[in-house]
């Protein structure tokens, strides 16, 4: 099991001009990610910390404003390595579903509303396989039967569905192909609890049954909890925290990361939560030194100067922080 | 107010131009308060069918009229005719769409049923009806009244899709949940949309205003002494000014009509693109970067998920 | 979850009742406003009509007593307004339009029936050919936005855009029929009507300047609509989400982009079919074309009111109709309004 994708000091940027006012938004900042091959990846974070601009860069799928400034994403994909950057838009083509997939955020858009769902397999299919129309309605229905989705969704137009019935669809739409590596973009947001769990199990089958890599980008950690075999923490388009699951809801060692957890709603107790004092930074002017500084109750006068360095604290465990690596210097 | 201007200008390529086709229309207006003739007796004031020269910088017509200066008088009539029409027009438009959009409910509901009548209703057969009933005793003044009683359907539609978008922005809840009057709430938080609105929906009302002015006059139905382009193009197609081989006569209003048209048109397109409300975001933004534009990530804000 | 039941009852109830009392209102409005203008004129219209009649040519006295026996009926001036009012629908309901005045006695209707399936047929040519390269080269420019061809394309829309129909045909005329000789000047056709290509290539010859001069202006207008509708498009979910799967350009053009923007267009060509109308009128008085634009030019000329009254009730009426008729065939474009 090795490397399956990987970024090295990756800088994106929006970069966006409108009537003589220019403005940049760093949403993503040096980000290095080693993410392997079979493993559930869950990427956390607020609103606006640049997760979905990660994902996209990671995808391949974004234009300008949206520019990479700096780093690179490499694929380790049929035995070969390849730089995304130096990829033509043909390669990029060639292992869009049939190797790389996309699952997006669970909305009422991502389907063609005046196609029925059959037609919409079929062009997708039909993108990547040389497939007539019947065998692509063969193969959709297969697939579906083994997702244990009802066959007449195929007639159907996607406002017929309910929603956690269009993100299923979605969900099989997106892994058709068998696709080594998935990704997928808040997959569980705006659906209500108990379909929630459904389209979780769902992703789980989907996952273990190919033993494909998922990438899962949500601001919800119960779901990471749920499905990741490792947690990275974004914040302010910096990563700050990155280790297993388990360590992560155990032992979170960055601030941040403790309020995420300690925010969660506990099984036993649902009266106090705990929330994350102020707002996300604007990233078109991010804070000096650390990102967190403003709305961090251990902040120090460092914090404000010295961007701190993503250091391993304990056997893959790396974060981001200027009083944990203190008081690691004092433990030693 | 000024600096929306300014900017428009340096920003905008299309109202840069249409602005300038604009300029050089009103230069002529202005010039017609200087024509060596008077208005109503330009005719037969100067030599017959010449063509263009130094002395006659546009020719002169069958009629023996100077075309350059018929031309200022006809450019400032036919400004007037659909300043008129669009005044009035716009006037029930906006108090009707803002009325409709407020108030809500039957009133609302009876008001879109005759407007959506009203909008498929053809108005040309109507003109033409009561141009002709009224022929003879049209004058400016009322064409411009008769175009503008027709012309108001269609923008009291687009007024009242834009306060019922109003009603249901942000700051309009807040201003309510706060206890601001509702006059209040009008005046303070939507006017200030509603205006540059109006102001492109004014602009380009003038498009339909002239087409009508030329049509109606093209057809003999408005009052065919006063100059207007209109009539320009009348008279020329009425001595045959093309087989004749007099072509400035009828070439140089319709070039006039089709720059008054664009520069109306360029103008609009730049202020929509200007009033375009994602494009105006990334203007906010740009000055106060507080608010959240398409492109930024920021934008999901909704499912913030701190409680 | 699943599929839910459509109930053709549910769409009788909230889409087509609802438009048919839209049509009804709409055909009330306009011949109650055609009833009313010709009153709210400070002008009796038959004095100044018999006036205008007999100032230009001398007309048989029993003619004209005929004539303003046949005015005063239609315009319907004795009786208080609301009698008025009553007998004008009864006429209208009858089909009796009146007699003509400058062909007297030639009823209205057939005068008009003569020139209709003329306009009929050059509208419909028009109509279809401007939307459908409206819509799609409008949904071609907004998807290939940055090409050079597209942006030259949408500069040379906003220029023709709003120029109005009347001078659009004038300058075909100029440039078509006086300098380049390539089309005659007026519309119309030769020969013995039939279905001979002898016949139909008249047709076309002779009507091609007239359709080009509608299609122009209406396709610019479509094409700008169009291009901003795709603007919207491709930035939707959908579009986006085929893109990254790579689904071909030709399919995600023709049935994500395309196939999405047009359900707006097919409601607002029922909306824009009046002012289509409109310009077809005025494109048969600049062509010569035997329609009811030209028809209507005659009957200004000879102040004959009858056929401009005629014409209007039938132009509301019709136009109403047409688009009701849109209005009702839109269920089958957007299956989100025939499965509900």
């Amino acid at each position: 099991m090795g490397t399956i994708i990987e970024t090295n000091n990756l800088r994106a940027y929006y970069i966006t001009k409108a009537y003589g006012v220019e403005r940049t938004v760093k949403a993503v900042d040096d980000i290095t990610l080693r993410i392997q091959e079979g493993e559930v990846y869950g990427i956390a974070g607020e609103s606006g910390c640049g997760k979905s601009t990660l994902l996209r860069i990671l995808l391949g799928a974004y234009q300008p404003p949206l520019t990479v400034v700096g780093g690179e994403v490499i694929y380790h994909l049929d035995g070969e390595e390849m730089n995304a950057a130096d990829m033509s838009e043909e390669q990029q083509r060639d292992l869009k579903w049939r190797t790389i997939s996309y699952i997006p955020q669970g909305s009422m858009h991502v389907l063609n509303p005046v196609r029925r769902i059959r037609d919409t397999f079929h062009d997708f299919i039909s993108a990547h396989r040389d497939v007539t129309k019947k065998e692509s309605f063969q193969l959709t229905a297969e697939y579906l039967r083994d997702l244990g989705l009802p066959e007449k969704v195929m007639a159907s137009y996607p406002h017929q569905l309910s929603g956690g019935m269009r993100q299923r669809v979605t969900i099989a739409l997106a892994t058709i192909l068998w696709p080594k590596l998935i990704f997928a973009d808040e997959p569980t947001t705006a659906l209500d609890v108990v379909v929630q769990r459904g389209v979780i199990q769902m992703l789980k089958d989907v996952q273990q049954k190919e033993g494909s890599t998922l990438v899962l980008i949500t601001h919800d950690i119960g779901v990471h909890a749920n499905l990741a075999d490792r947690i990275g923490i974004l914040y302010a388009g910096k990563l700050v925290e990155e280790s297993d699951t388990k360590t992560i809801l155990e032992n979170p060692r960055h601030p941040y990361t403790r309020f995420l957890i300690e925010s969660l709603p506990s099984l036993d107790s649902r009266e106090e939560r705990l929330a994350i004092p102020g707002r996300p930074p604007a990233l078109d002017r991010p804070p000096s030194g650390c990102r967190f500084h403003e709305r961090c109750p251990l902040a120090k006068d460092v914090c404000k100067t010295i961007e701190p360095e993503l250091i391993e604290i304990e056997p893959k465990h790396f974060t981001a922080c200027h009083v944990v690596e203190e008081e690691l210097n004092v433990a030693v | 107010m000024l600096t929306t201007i300014r900017d428009l200008f340096r920003f905008s390529p299309s109202f840069r131009f249409g602005s300038l086709i604009l300029m050089v229309v009103a230069a002529f207006v202005l010039l017609s308060a200087f024509s060596p003739y008077e208005e109503d007796r330009l005719r037969r004031k100067v030599k017959r069918n010449q063509p263009p020269s130094a002395d006659f910088v546009f020719g002169t017509t069958s009629q023996g009229q100077d075309v350059f200066w018929s031309l200022t008088f006809a450019i400032r009539n036919t400004l007037i005719i659909s300043g008129i029409a669009v005044f009035i027009g716009r006037g029930i438009g906006v108090s009707l769409g803002m009325i409709s959009g407020y108030l809500g409910g039957i009133f609302d509901r009876a008001a879109q049923s005759i407007v959506e009548s009203v909008i498929v209703v053809p108005r040309l057969p109507l003109l033409i009806l009561i141009g002709s009933i009224l022929r003879g005793s049209l004058t400016m003044f009322t064409l411009g009244i008769l175009i503008g009683i027709l012309d108001w359907a269609y923008p009291s539609k687009r007024y009242r899709a834009q306060v019922l978008s109003l009603r249901e922005r942000d700051f309009t809840h807040t201003a309510v949940f706060s206890g601001m009057p509702s006059f209040k709430i009008v005046l303070r938080e939507h006017l200030p949309f509603i205006i540059p609105f109006l102001l492109a929906d004014v602009i380009s009302g003038f498009l339909f205003s002239i087409g009508i002015e030329v049509t109606l006059s093209y057809l003999g139905l408005a009052n065919l002494d006063s100059p207007t382009i209109g009539t320009m193009i009348y008279w020329g197609n009425y001595y045959q000014s093309i087989p004749a081989g007099r072509p400035w006569v009828m070439v140089v209003p319709m070039v006039t009509a089709i720059l008054m048209v664009l520069g109306f048109y360029l103008m609009s397109v730049g202020l929509g693109e200007y009033l375009d409300p994602r494009k105006r975001l990334v203007r906010l933004t740009a000055h106060a970067s507080d608010e959240a534009d398409e492109d930024d990530p920021r934008k999901e804000k909704e499912d913030a998920w701190a409680p | 979850m699943g599929e839910t039941k459509a109930h053709p009852m549910n769409l009788l109830r909230t889409y087509i009742l609802p438009r048919i009392l839209q049509w009804a209102l709409v055909i009330f409005v306009g011949i109650s406003a055609t009833f009313l203008i010709p009153r709210l004129s400070p002008i009796n219209p038959v004095d100044e009509m018999i006036g205008r009649m007999t100032a230009f040519a001398s007309i048989d006295p029993h003619a004209v007593v005929s004539m303003r026996e046949s005015a005063t009926a239609l315009f319907g001036l004795e009786g208080t307004l609301l009698e008025q009012y009553g007998r004008f629908w009864a006429r209208l309901f009858t089909g009796d339009l009146g007699v003509s005045f400058g062909n007297f006695p030639r009823p209205v209707s057939d005068i008009i029936a003569a020139g209709l399936p003329w306009t009929i047929g050059l509208l419909s040519v028009a109509i279809l050919i401007s939307w459908v390269s409206g819509v799609f080269l409008g949904a071609l420019a907004g998807y290939f936005h940055d090409r050079r061809w597209a942006q030259f394309l949408e500069r040379f829309v906003v220029v023709v855009y709003p120029i109005p129909y009347l001078i659009i045909a004038f300058v075909l005329i100029f440039v078509f029929a006086w300098w380049l000789k390539w089309f005659p000047l007026v519309g119309g056709s030769r020969g013995q009507p039939g279905l001979t290509w002898d016949y139909i290539s008249t047709l076309l010859y002779f009507g091609f300047l007239p359709a080009l001069s509608l299609v122009i202006g209406s396709t610019a207008f479509r094409f700008i609509m169009a291009k901003s509708l795709t603007t919207t498009e491709i930035a939707s979910d959908y579009v986006q989400y085929a893109e990254l799967a790579a689904v071909p350009k030709r399919k995600i053009i023709l049935f994500y982009v395309a196939r999405n923007t047009m359900l707006p267009q097919v409601t607002d060509l029922a909306l824009s079919l009046g002012a289509l109308f409109e310009g077809a009128l005025i494109t048969e008085v600049l062509f010569a074309y035997p329609g009811l634009g030209f028809v209507l030019y005659n009957a200004i000329y000879n102040a004959d009111y009858n056929i401009i009254m005629g014409i209007t009730l039938l132009s509301i009426a019709g136009i109403a109709t047409a688009s009701l008729i849109i209005d009702l065939l839109y269920p089958i474009f957007d299956p989100r309004v025939r499965l509900r």
